[in-house]
């Protein structure tokens, strides 16, 4: 009895944790199957620094091994291609030479200034994840395998440059606006102030909001998927204005679940973020206009 | 309609019903002191407030459910302890909500906590709040939002001495912040009647109106602003406030508006904004009220003026009413279509505003009548009753205020004010004016004023041209008339030549009255003169010669041509009256011609106007009785005088009349005086042929009736035998008079089939009269002895 579930179970069971995981900050990740997990974070040239500790086989046994390693991988993942990964970052550490396990192990492992230069994403048809996988290698039998997640943010500073947003458009002699936000480039936690102006109103508005859109698109040439989501609908104004007329825009974005735009990454996918200003007349008619804005993710306001 | 009414109710009880849930489980979070769900209920139980199906009516009575609730929130967010946020933070956490209307309800209520907290300057986070209402655009909804805001802010505006006071210019900070909310929400109100579902344009309006007062509360927050004393009120808010009622051209806002402005601020401020105020009046809407604006202005500055004698000299100095009267001038300028009843009733505030401003000022009065009478002048006919009303109020308004016709006089445009009356109103004015002069018992003493004022009830006086006159009511008509014959008796001056020219103005009035008129008022002249007549008299002594022009005989020429006029008038009696006192005046005066001259044009009108016979009786007793009492005359006019009174008598129509004229000629040769005529033969003569009458009379009266005529003739020409007899008239004796009984005994006898009761008494008195002086003894008895009864 004991030989056959000793069979179905792994001979021995692995555990990876961080140096400085409790210090370290967690962050939420949901995994494939649904469930949100606490997660260290990491980001680019950070010393990944931690052990992997085997704990012996059941009632004694030996396992036999090839080696241990632990590789730290960088992975894109679409899901049309489903299965298939694409490791960007693969480094690899060994960490025992082929002998046999008949003890609990401990091996400390450190990856230097990792070059991590991708964020962690999850997105509608792509994924981008980081993980620590551990191999026992054996002859013959499957080899025993465990990941560890881990994510990583890259933080930018500032930009430079961070124009305003302005601009006029309309339908001749129906509507004409004039709208402004602030700045082209928010950080996640920042705040869009804007406003409004109403040119020439011949339409009767019933009213306007302020949508927040992320557009995924991946692969290339004929193979391009596009998603597009809108992750925030703000209402700016209730009812009709008039001509003159100026509609504050204060909109936070702390609240919804964004992150900086990616463009291009590794040849596999961007992420981009639209502003869409959308006016909604009495017969429920949508006029809107759409503007990129690129999301970055600031050390300070984090 | 009755459908719309159903749908209404049963949505405002599905507004109410979904309050109420989410209230309840805010309620539950407030209870479990659960941020996050309260944020969330309270949110979605503002989302109720998002409604666009009810009148503002019922949105008001959902929007004190919601507004009830928010004041629990309020305490919740107050306590940190309860939720552990910081206001801050708090700030921008109820500004995630998604729908613009219960993020901004949320804001408002936390802003106020902000405020309170002291966190942040007062006038950030106002600024910020009245910023981001800009939102809600839709007007039912936005103004409700803002007059929440305006609620929650109301005591903790960083006025002067609030706890909220900044270091600097704070005040302006709250009247910033006061005028954009009220600018926002009158715009919105504004902007509902051009939006909003398409109904009536008269509900849209009863809609409106009950909105008025979220917009006017904003002006009343502002006047309770300690720090808006009279310079900011002057600089700052009511230029900002007037170009938002200027700009807005909706003439339902600028009514209110303008309004309100005027019962909300100070008077004191109104005075010294007088220019500003009145300066935005002739920009507004022409369908605006603006008489009813500027009236209320007027009456609430004339109470400030009557309040206290102090403030006087301030009305002065800004020289309020050639403002207020320039403004009105432009208003009526600028709004050409003004019914004249709302440019006149603009000028009748005008006018009790100076009245009671400055009573002294009668150049006032007089300019506003002035202004009145150019308006007037530009419209054809005046034609609406009510502006006719309008016009007497104003021309009234003197009156009571002066209650001395004479101060009226003196101001030119009076009379050019009641020009544009129409006839009937006209005569209601001038009688207004009479009676006024009536109750105060005004004298008016010259000439100059006596023609104004003739002027002004020419109405009366004279018929005006399409008039129509049968429709006249006979009794108005005389009551008018009377009225005007009192009136000149009221025109007195103690100096004879000015008197003269009040007569002679007059005259020259009312000669033109036609016949209707005269017979009322030429008696009253003729009077007056006869006053003034006995007034020179008086004085002769002193200032004889010293006016030529001012002889009784010259003022017996005018009477002359007065009387006359009557004789265009059918009415001689009169005529024939007033002559017999023109002539006894000039007895008095002692001018035998003019005297006899009268009497001769007396005499013509007896004899060729005076027909019917009653009237000739009494007008032969007149002249008879006018006569007897002449001094004047010699002897030679005094017998063509008699005589032909003697004449006129025996030819009187009836028996009975010529008999009683003639016995009353006796008199005529016997005047009971010490220098008077005592012609007895003559007496006798007219007693005798009186006699021969009344013999003749009961001749006819038995040929006629088979029976005895009138005994009491006889009886009557015993009296006058009897009363000569006393006299002591040689010619009249005792024998005469025995026989004279015996006859009416024989008389009395006779005709006993028709008994006469009067006349049997009279004769009985008559006898037990002789009876008594027989008794009386003395020198009168002696007489009497002879007589035998």
């Amino acid at each position: 009895m004991n030989y056959l579930v000793g069979a179905f179970k792994p001979p021995c069971n692995i555990f990876i944790s961080f140096t400085d995981g409790r210090s370290r900050k967690q962050v939420p990740l949901k995994k494939e199957n649904g469930k949100t997990v606490m997660v260290a974070l990491f980001q680019s040239q950070e010393n990944i620094v931690g052990e992997v500790v085997v704990i012996e086989p059941i009632h004694g046994k030996k396992v036999e091994h090839n080696g241990v390693k632990i590789e730290l991988l960088g992975q894109i993942e679409l899901y049309f291609d489903r299965g298939n990964f694409y490791d960007f970052t693969s480094l690899v550490r060994e960490l025992d030479v082929p002998g046999e396990l008949y003890e609990r192990k401990t091996y400390p492992f450190e990856f230097s200034t990792v070059e991590m230069p991708y964020e962690s994403y999850n997105g509608v048809n792509v994924r981008l994840r980081y993980i620590l996988k551990v191999t026992i290698s054996r002859n013959y039998v499957s080899n025993i395998v465990e990941y560890q997640d881990f994510v990583v943010r890259n933080y930018t500073p500032p930009p430079s440059i961070n124009n305003s947003i302005k601009m006029e458009v309309g339908i001749e002699d129906c509507l004409h606006i004039e709208f402004e936000y602030s700045k082209s480039k928010y950080h996640l936690k920042d705040v869009i102030i804007g406003k409004i102006y109403f040119l020439l109103v011949r339409i009767k508005l019933k009213n306007m909001e302020l949508e927040i859109r992320r557009r995924e698109s991946t692969g290339s040439g004929p193979n391009t998927y596009v998603e597009t989501e809108t992750l925030a609908k703000f209402e700016l104004m209730d009812g009709a204005p008039v001509r003159g007329e100026s509609i504050p825009i204060r909109l936070f974005l702390s609240p919804y679940e964004l992150t900086p735009t990616y463009r291009n990454i590794n040849n596999k996918f961007s992420v981009k973020y639209y502003l869409n200003l959308v006016l909604v007349d009495e017969e429920d008619r949508r006029y809107f206009k759409q503007q990129e804005i690129t999301m970055y993710r600031n050390l300070e306001a984090s | 309609m009755l459908n719309g009414t159903e749908d209404e109710e049963k949505w405002l009880a599905e507004g109410i019903a979904g309050i109420q849930h989410n209230a309840f489980y805010m309620h539950r979070a407030l209870d479990s002191n659960n941020l996050r769900e309260a944020l969330k209920y309270s949110a979605q139980m503002l989302s109720e407030l998002r409604t666009s199906k009810l009148s503002p009516h019922k949105y008001y009575e959902l929007y004190m459910r919601a507004f009830d609730e928010l004041k629990r929130l309020e305490l919740f967010f107050k306590d940190d302890s309860k939720h552990g946020v910081s206001v801050v933070d708090l700030y921008e956490l109820v500004q995630h909500a998604g729908n613009i209307l219960p993020r901004l309800y949320l804001l408002c209520t936390v802003g106020s906590i902000y405020i309170k907290s002291k966190e942040a300057p007062a006038k950030e986070v106002l600024k910020d709040l009245v910023e981001m209402c800009r939102g809600v655009q839709h007007p039912i909804r936005g103004l409700f939002l803002r007059s929440y805001l305006a609620q929650i802010s109301r005591d903790k505006l960083p006025d002067i001495g609030s706890e909220y006071e900044g270091d600097a210019d704070t005040v302006m900070d709250a009247v910033d912040f006061v005028l954009q909310n009220f600018t926002e929400m009158n715009k919105l109100w504004v902007r509902m009647q051009h939006q909003g579902p398409g109904g009536v344009r008269e509900k849209r309006e009863k809609e409106r109106s009950e909105l008025q007062d979220l917009v006017g509360k904003n002006l009343h927050v502002l006047s309770q602003i300690e720090g808006v004393d009279l310079e900011m009120y002057k600089e700052t808010v009511l230029p900002r406030v007037l170009e938002q009622v200027v700009n807005c051209k909706d003439d339902l806002a600028q009514y209110y508006l303008m309004d309100c402005i005027i019962q909300v601020f100070p008077d004191e401020y109104h005075l010294q904004t007088l220019e500003t105020l009145l300066g935005a009046c002739p920009q507004l809407q022409p369908t605006v009220d603006v008489k009813t604006v500027l009236s209320r202005l007027m009456d609430r500055l004339s109470n400030y003026a009557a309040s206290s004698a102090d403030v006087l000299p301030e009305f002065l100095q800004v020289e309020a009413f050639s403002k207020l009267s320039n403004a009105i001038g432009k208003v009526i300028e600028a709004q050409l279509d003004m019914p004249a009843v709302g440019a006149i009733t603009l000028y009748v505030s005008l006018l009790t505003f100076t009245l009671r401003v400055h009573p002294d000022r009668l150049d006032h009065v007089d300019q506003v009548l002035g202004a009145c009478v150019k308006k007037l002048s530009n419209i054809p006919k005046l034609e609406d009753s009510r502006a006719m009303k309008q016009v007497v109020a104003l021309l009234s308004a003197p009156l009571e205020k002066y209650n001395d016709i004479v101060t009226a006089l003196t101001l030119s445009n009076y009379p050019r004010v009641m020009d544009h009356l129409d006839i009937g109103t006209n005569k209601l004015m001038a009688m207004v004016i009479i009676q006024s002069i009536m109750k105060n018992n005004s004298c008016i003493s010259t000439a100059d004023k006596v023609e104004v004022l003739f002027e002004l009830i020419k109405g009366l006086i004279k018929d005006i041209d399409g008039a129509d006159v049968d429709e006249l009511d006979e009794e108005d008509f005389k009551e008018e008339q009377n009225s005007v014959a009192r009136l000149i008796h009221m025109l007195y001056n103690d100096e004879p030549e000015e008197m003269l020219k009040i007569i002679c103005i007059v005259r020259k009035h009312t000669m033109v009255g036609g016949p209707k008129r005269l017979p009322f008022t030429v008696s009253s002249l003729v009077f007056s003169a006869l006053r003034l007549l006995r007034q020179l008299q008086g004085q002769e002594g002193d200032i004889v010669g010293e006016e030529a022009s001012m002889t009784p005989n010259k003022n017996f020429q005018l009477l002359t041509q007065i009387i006359e006029s009557l004789s265009a008038v059918p009415s001689p009696e009169l005529a024939l009256r007033l002559y017999l006192q023109c002539a006894e005046a000039a007895n008095g005066c002692d001018i035998e011609h003019v005297a006899y001259e009268f009497f001769t044009q007396a005499f013509v009108l007896y004899e060729e106007e005076i027909a019917d016979s009653k009237a000739q009786v009494t007008a032969i007793h007149l002249i008879i009785g006018t006569l007897q009492r002449m001094n004047v005359f010699g002897v030679e006019n005094r017998d063509t005088l008699t005589h032909k009174a003697t004449g006129y008598s025996a030819r009187l129509l009836k028996k009975a009349d010529q008999c009683r004229a003639v016995y009353a000629c006796s008199h005529l040769f016997w005047v009971d005086d010490q220098d008077g005529i005592k012609d007895g033969e003559r007496v006798l003569l007219c007693l005798k042929r009186a006699l021969r009458i009344a013999n003749a009379a009961q001749q006819m009266a038995n040929v006629a009736r088979g029976s005895g005529g009138p005994v009491s003739l006889f009886v009557e020409i015993l009296n006058k035998y009897i009363y000569f007899f006393e006299k002591g008239n040689k010619q009249i004796t005792s024998s005469a008079i025995q026989g004279l009984i015996e006859l009416i005994n024989t008389e009395m006898q006779s005709d006993s089939t028709n008994p006469d009761s009067v006349a049997d008494a009279f004769l009985a008195s008559t006898l037990r009269y002789i009876q008594f002086q027989k008794q009386k003894g003395g020198v009168m008895g002696e007489k009497f002895e002879s007589i035998k009864l």
